[in-house]
């Protein structure tokens, strides 16, 4: 292998991963996940039940996203569906073309 | 104007609330339009509005599972969702998608997710719009010569093909994806989710910027296939990554879903306009968008690096990413009015 062949398929990826090896000692040995609190106490009402169900419990919380993110993407996706089959348009097919 | 801001209970601070509704509006339009989350946009934009980036990858992946859920029933009633392709698919974002949240929570240990995010995107983002722009340079040449030896070209004709060279790999079993018109190894799009779910959990996107080329120029489908067939999957990848980023603690629920009000109109404008658009129209706008997108990530890091031009190009950063969003969603906007004007005109035409 040549010189320059070298430096660009070897050389290349070794110097970036000595600079991100680097980077993972900084890190230091087998550290934990940063830890945010929520400050529930600005809040009163859903606000707050939603802020002490972070803090409480993630996995809670995490459910609670999964359900509701889809839900509320289904209500409001028939909603603008019902206003935009309103318009009168052919919203059943298409021409299928590149160019 | 205390009224426009609303205090973000997870993430802390306040942020301003019609700025979340446009920006899940005009992301939405886009989206639905070429086929991806937006995350691209949403994410640096989320940060701009004032959301620490470790927020706003996993508020932009929760609302992004939402707006994409609206976008793929949209495309799914014009045919151009090929569930077995995206079904497939899942298998290999899952798990790329996982490793690169791992990756991202090391980077937030070491105190590196805000650069190493944006060095990321800028090199994606320059290999992507060199695909798509060197695509549209062979197809523009291929078109040339077919004119000049008088022949016509089939509307499904593109400039790379590389799926051709990728098609040959028969590894079994060997799947036919008949919306897709595509007949590969089903280990190909397998490997492609794998990667491309491996990027979107570093950079906090749906992995649409990267997986719907990669489904035109790498699995072979055409471009309209390939966006809804997209959508499809953002959805689901969507939904498993907010659970992730919820669980680690890394989401802002009420942020996600206040752009999901905007977002959920934007995607069916933006899904129905694709009707009235080629599938090169699709490419080229595309194109145009990632490289004002990799402009605004180099402005951004050049604020990082000079402080004493920091507020000038961060505020240049925030000026292109909403003048982006805004340009585009305008002219997705236009393209839908035009042609639904233009079919209802002839609709008449034909009654009459």
């Amino acid at each position: 292998m040549g010189g320059k062949a070298w430096l660009g398929r070897v050389g290349v990826p070794a110097a970036v991963l000595t600079v991100l090896a680097g980077n993972v000692f900084a890190a230091g040995g087998g550290g934990e996940m940063i830890v945010i609190v929520a400050d529930s106490r600005r809040f009163s009402g859903l606000l707050a039940w939603w802020a002490n169900l972070y803090n409480d419990s993630h996995l809670g919380f995490a459910v609670v996203t999964v359900l509701l993110i889809p839900t509320m993407g289904t209500v409001l996706g028939l909603l603008t569906d019902f206003l935009m089959s309103r318009i009168g348009i052919n919203l059943k097919s298409r021409v299928l073309a590149e160019h | 104007m205390d009224w426009l801001y609303v205090n973000l209970p997870i993430a802390g601070g306040q942020i301003l609330w019609p700025g979340l509704v446009i920006l899940g509006f005009g992301v939405g339009i886009i989206g639905g339009f070429f086929g991806m989350g937006g995350g691209w946009m949403v994410t640096p934009g989320l940060n701009i509005l004032g959301l620490p980036m470790a927020f706003a990858i996993g508020t932009d992946i929760a609302h992004m599972a939402g707006k994409s859920l609206i976008s793929t029933l949209r495309h799914a009633k014009f045919g151009n969702v090929d569930y077995r392709l995206g079904g497939i698919m899942i298998v290999g974002t899952v798990g790329g998608f996982e490793l690169g949240a791992q990756l991202i929570m090391w980077l937030e240990r070491i105190g590196k997710v805000e650069a190493y995010v944006r060095y990321g995107y800028l090199v994606l983002l320059s290999l992507i719009a060199w695909l798509v722009f060197a695509d549209v340079a062979k197809k523009m040449r291929k078109d040339r010569e077919a004119i000049a030896t008088g022949r016509e070209l089939d509307a499904l004709s593109t400039g790379i093909e590389w799926h051709k060279t990728l098609h040959k790999i028969k590894i079994p079993p060997v799947i036919d994806f008949k919306q897709a018109g595509v007949r590969c190894s089903i280990w190909l799009p397998i490997l492609v989710s794998f990667v491309t779910g491996l990027l979107a959990g570093i950079l906090g996107i749906g992995g649409g910027l990267i997986r719907m080329p990669a489904l035109i120029y790498l699995v072979g489908c055409p471009t309209h296939v390939a966006v809804g067939t997209d959508l499809f999957e953002v959805a689901i990848s969507g939904l498993y990554g907010a659970g992730s980023y919820t669980y680690k603690g890394r989401t802002e629920l009420l942020a996600a879903l206040i752009m999901l009000v905007g977002a959920s109109v934007g995607a069916q404008i933006g899904s129905v306009a694709t009707k009235y658009v080629k599938g090169y129209g699709i490419r080229i706008f595309f194109g145009v968008a990632v490289v004002g997108c990799a402009v605004s990530i180099v402005f951004k890091l050049v604020a990082a690096e000079f402080p004493s031009v920091r507020s000038l190009f961060n505020g240049a950063a925030t000026a292109l990413i909403l003048l982006l969003v805004g340009g585009l969603s305008l002219y997705i906007l236009l393209k839908f009015l035009g042609g639904v004007r233009q079919e209802l005109a002839m609709k008449k035409h034909l009654v009459e």
